[in-house]
């Protein structure tokens, strides 16, 4: 007879022991993926949240006629010939102003204190002032941002030390800020304007905003939309319900799943050889970047469409063709509503997959600087054709300027980008739920 | 019944017990699947579970080698002794359990492996040989005594998976006797098996009598007949009859053990 | 695009008239008795609307694609063809409608021809792919030595010309990065899906499976600003540094280390797939003789689902080499064979990116490399693919 089966020999403890070990590296590995989602999500909420506060001065502004409209007459034409450079000093004047106010003594230079002021605030001034001319002449109010540097300050970006060496402000200007945040002057409060405004030029991080990027990715999207759901749908259906079995249809198979795998910058490089150098579509434009962003879609959604048509059982087909009813009318009466919620979640992730694609978009130019929210149609470039940004392709851009500001805003469209792809899985799976159904 | 089944004990007890299960249940979940069960299996002898689908005849079987471990939802109480120490002790390590009571399944499993490291796997992770002579030694025993080693000893390094049916099934029953196992349960081993594979499965089991406690699960009342000396009958998860084969056949005490048998339940 | 503003207008307004006009007429012909039609009077405004838009809307396509060749003749010729082809279907359309005609089957027909046009965009997107690229590529190779281009180790463009355009460091960035992902991602990818799929509880479950799928969700910018923010300088300041490796925060271990994560999730999912094809039976048997879950894992599951895990790691390797903005923004710029993997490294992506982006002229070699580039990068990606695909379809037969 063998030991008794109950005390346990030395090799079924060291078997028990390698039992125990290899169930550990399952769990680390679990625990290093997590580790990884939550470090990921820390890094960008906690460089991005702050973007979506922003630090504003408010500022009793004297608007003197002499310098703003010495004519008198307050003739837009003649007024808008007083640019931003002509703004600046009525500002510093406001702010200097302020400071003997409040008792706040320095000895900061004239070129300092603008400094603090930032450099989009004497366009906000000014468009506010062009917008109605019978502001002139009196002292208005404006909330207007301060400079990146004064705002990282608040943010914690800056400190006294950074600040020391650095061109741009100074430990003196940190302090009268201080001073003018205590006073309740200086406030760092919730940005709107981050999602409205357009893009900033390299100087001004504190101005900078992704509502270009969004309505471009927009754009993209409704093309995307029009255009691969129905020849993705089509074409499943055609693949699906009627396609012979023949080696034409066998390319088309293995060429959909390996079109599935190329690398998306390629997609970037045949949109630039074919629309922008062949078919001379505009540069930079949602358009190309929708049609990109199609071909890169498709093969998303033919995969999802044919799993949802063929998880409609043939009894179905049988019964709508046992009536009388057409091949073609058995698909479209019956089997299509029946895949619909399935199709509908395979469209809904492959937009959420497109929305956050970079690299082909940035093939076809759309890395250039734009300031003007582009048009859904005009005569000159057709639909979609104006110059655009994307707010995946605007992140790039703000990691490749200089001023720290500006992984901030990053940061922050990223933050924006990931809620829109929450939001978008979230009714995928909700869609998924909701009808699914089992056969 | 009750006093049938002490008649029975009395019986077996001029055997050696192997396996004696007492007031055992088995719940899957909030379905109870085996109802009190008390039986006794003898060494060296083939018992057999019959009895209709879902019966419980299979769950019981895999009680024995605590196979139903692996369900999360199953529960097992009461005790189940093997050589008088309970297999449902917490100190028993199901591991060195299931090395001395092994199992052949309803489908021929081989794994993707050569023939004889389906043979070798068991001896190996058991660490029951000393050296590679010592295994291909334990190899070539075991396939001998699931009678395929001449139709197998020239080609060991082929695939176990490549076989007939009816090879594969005997080679997993080589696989189960490589461990040197005490007992060894078998789940409906022909099932999925021809006529002729079949009958070369059943002669096998007739031979393992002679070094192993053998329990068989058959939905094949024949095949009970043929190849087991003990036959129990399970009926919604109850232990209906346990009697000797003869006389379960011919002479069932118990009303639905005979309408089984004539075939009008099952 | 002015140009077709009218004809399009005219299409919209032929096809409306046309629906209604088809659904009258068929009505007259019937003498009001919808009941001695064959196919009924929608039918026949169907058929009327699809003959009607679908020639003029092809003729448009095609002529969008020839446009350079069309320009010269002038548009307004092209304008008239397609008003033309507009009036012919409506009017043949209209004037076919009769009792005893088949609408049903002619509208049918029109659709299949739209559903098989939609299935052949898959197909014309992979030539597309390949003859611009081929195309540009041929013109590379007219001004530059293809000899230099896949054997010369050195990367140097000069936007003056003269420019060494050797592939061989890129490839060398490429591969090094991927295999840093791989050896990341391969192993924990592996144990994770091991470990959700044989040991973990359902509700342990529940919960790290959405989080490591949020992973494959996250777009890889978001990657790439995560290696350039937080896993470079921390890398830098944490392992370069103090090892004297190098003071780079871009480098081979950053942009790997980050890819790594990326491709977690792609190996897990796949391997789980893979190993949730192998029978429970195989288990049941390991089981059965005594073997512990472990070693039923390492043992039976494992060398069963192998050619599976090899078709998925190949696969996630043709992604860590067509990965761009994590390698953008992560590996560097400067083209270099080294082997310390905290040096700046750069890959063929990255390149293709800097040669595309740039303000150099389109015919130059320094621009027209990207496409070579690019067409080595497809080739490559695709090799992977269509063999990986290969192994997982036959691995997926075994066990049907």
């Amino acid at each position: 007879m063998t030991t008794s089966l109950l005390t346990t020999d030395a090799r079924t403890k060291k078997r028990n022991a390698a039992e125990a070990r290899f169930k550990a590296y399952g769990l680390g590995a679990i625990i290093v993926a997590m580790l990884a989602l939550v470090i990921l999500l820390t890094s960008v909420l906690g460089n991005g949240l702050s973007s979506f506060q922003q630090t504003f001065i408010s500022l009793n502004v004297e608007l003197p006629e002499d310098k703003l409209d010495k004519s008198g007459v307050r003739d837009i034409s003649v007024m808008s010939k007083v640019t931003t450079i002509g703004y600046a000093p009525i500002l510093r004047n406001a702010l200097l102003a302020t400071l003997e106010e409040q008792g706040i003594e320095t000895d900061l230079s004239n070129k300092e204190i603008s400094n603090m002021i930032s450099k989009e605030a004497a366009a906000t001034v000014r468009n506010r002032v062009l917008g109605s001319p019978d502001l002139v002449g009196q002292t208005v109010q404006f909330d207007v941002l301060a400079s990146g540097r004064i705002d990282g300050f608040f943010k914690g970006r800056v400190t006294m030390e950074s600040a020391a060496l650095d061109g741009n402000t100074s430990p003196e200007a940190l302090e009268i800020a201080q001073a003018l945040a205590d006073a309740g002057i200086m406030q760092t409060k919730f940005n709107w304007n981050f999602f409205v405004w357009p893009d900033a030029s390299d100087q001004r991080p504190e101005a900078a905003g992704i509502g270009v990027a969004i309505l471009g990715s927009l754009y993209m999207m409704l093309i995307v939309l029009c255009l691969a759901l129905p020849i993705g749908v089509a074409s499943s259906i055609y693949l699906e319900e009627f396609a012979p079995k023949n080696r034409w249809t066998d390319v088309i198979e293995v060429n959909i799943s390996n079109l599935a795998a190329v690398p998306s910058i390629v997609f970037g490089i045949l949109g630039l050889a074919i629309f922008i150098n062949f078919m001379e579509f505009n540069q930079s434009s949602p358009l190309v970047g929708g049609l990109v962003l199609t071909l890169m879609t498709l093969p998303t959604i033919i995969i999802s469409t044919r799993a949802a048509l063929k998880s409609v059982p043939p009894s179905i087909r049988d019964a709508a063709l046992g009536v009388g009813a057409s091949k073609m009318q058995s698909v479209f009466h019956h089997v299509l509503p029946l895949a619909a919620p399935g199709i509908l979640t395979g469209t809904i992730i492959g937009l959420a997959q497109a929305l956050g694609e970079t690299a082909p978009l940035l093939l076809i130019g759309m890395v250039a600087f734009v300031r003007e929210y582009p048009a859904a149609f005009t005569p000159e470039s057709g639909l979609f054709g104006e110059a655009s940004t994307a707010l995946p392709v605007q992140v790039y851009n703000w990691t490749q300027r200089a001023d720290p500001g500006f992984v901030e805003r990053a940061s922050g469209a990223i933050i924006t980008l990931l809620v829109f792809l929450l939001i978008m899985n979230a009714v995928a799976i909700y869609l998924r739920r909701r009808f699914e159904r089992r056969w | 019944m009750e006093d049938m089944i002490q008649m029975d004990r009395t019986m077996s007890t001029q055997q050696d017990i192997k396996i004696e299960a007492k007031n055992v249940q088995v719940y899957y979940g909030d379905n109870h699947a085996i109802k009190d069960v008390d039986v006794q299996i003898a060494d060296k002898t083939v018992t057999a579970f019959i009895g209709p689908s879902g019966c419980g005849k299979s769950t019981f079987l895999r009680c024995i080698n605590r196979m139903n471990d692996t369900i999360d939802v199953c529960r097992v109480t009461g005790d189940i002794l093997l050589d008088g120490e309970d297999i449902y002790d917490p100190k028993v390590d199901p591991v060195q359990l299931r090395a001395k009571v092994g199992m052949v399944f309803q489908k021929p499993n081989p794994f993707p492996k050569s023939i004889y490291d389906n043979v070798a796997y068991g001896p190996k992770i058991h660490g029951l040989a000393r050296d590679k002579t010592d295994l291909d030694e334990i190899v070539e025993k075991s396939l001998r005594k699931a009678a395929l080693w001449n139709e197998v000893k020239d080609r060991l390094n082929a695939p176990g998976t490549g076989m007939s049916g009816g090879q594969q099934q005997r080679l997993c029953i080589a696989r189960a006797i490589a461990t040197a196992p005490e007992v060894l349960l078998m789940d409906e081993p022909c099932s999925a098996l021809d006529p002729i594979a079949t009958a070369q499965v059943e002669e096998l089991i007739d031979e393992l009598r002679q070094s192993f406690s053998v329990v068989i699960v058959t939905h094949s009342m024949q095949q009970a007949a043929r190849v087991s000396q003990k036959t129990a009958f399970f009926h919604l998860g109850n232990l209906v009859e346990f009697d000797d084969t003869d006389k379960i056949f011919t002479n069932p005490q118990d009303p639905r053990t005979e309408s089984y048998i004539s075939g009008r339940i099952g | 695009m002015q140009s077709l503003t009218i004809p399009l207008l005219v299409i919209l307004g032929l096809t409306i008239t046309g629906y209604f006009l088809a659904k009258t007429r068929a009505l007259q012909v019937a003498g009001g008795d919808i009941r001695k039609l064959v196919s009924l009077p929608k039918q026949h405004a169907l058929n009327t609307v699809l003959a009607t838009a679908i020639p003029p809307l092809a003729a448009i396509v095609l002529f969008s694609l020839y446009r350079r060749l069309a320009e010269a003749e002038g548009s307004w010729l092209f304008t008239l063809v397609v008003i033309a082809l507009a009036v012919t279907g409506f009017a043949l359309s209209l004037i076919g409608i009769k009792q005893e005609s088949r609408a049903r089957t002619f509208a049918e027909r029109w659709i299949m021809g739209l559903l098989i046009f939609a299935s052949t965009i898959a197909i014309m997107t992979t030539v597309g792919i390949v003859f611009s690229m081929l195309f540009e590529t041929f013109n590379f190779f007219e001004q530059y030595d293809w000899r230099d281009f896949f054997f010369s180790a050195n990367w140097s463009p000069n936007f003056r010309g003269n420019s060494d355009l050797g592939i061989l460091p890129l490839l060398w960035g490429t591969l090094y990065i991927s295999f840093i992902a791989l050896l990341f991602a391969v192993p924990i990818g592996l144990f994770a899906a091991i470990y959700l799929s044989e040991y973990a509880s359902s509700r342990m479950r529940s919960v790290a499976k959405p989080a490591i799928e949020i992973l494959a969700g996250i777009p890889t910018i978001v990657y790439g600003l995560f290696a350039l923010v937080t896993v470079g300088p921390f890398l830098r300041d944490y392992f370069a540094s103090p090892m004297g490796l190098g003071q780079s925060a871009s480098s081979v271990m950053t942009a790997g280390l980050v890819m790594g994560v990326m491709l977690i999730p792609f190996v897990s999912s796949l391997s789980d797939d893979i190993i949730n094809a192998v029978p429970q039976a195989m288990r049941d048997g390991s089981f059965g003789l005594g073997a512990t879950k472990s070693e039923t894992i390492r043992q039976v599951v494992i060398p069963a689902a192998l050619p599976g895990i090899v078709g998925a790691v190949l696969l996630a390797a043709s992604r860590a080499i067509g990965e761009t903005m994590i390698v953008v923004l992560g590996a560097g710029a400067a083209a270099r064979l080294s082997l310390n993997p905290f040096e700046a490294m750069t890959t063929v992506t990255v390149k293709i990116v800097s040669q595309l982006t740039g303000d150099t002229d389109f015919a130059s070699p320094e621009t027209l490399v990207a496409f070579a580039l690019g067409l080595t990068l497809f080739v490559i990606t695709l090799g992977l693919n269509v063999f990986a695909l290969f192994i997982v379809r036959k691995y997926r037969e075994q066990y049907e």
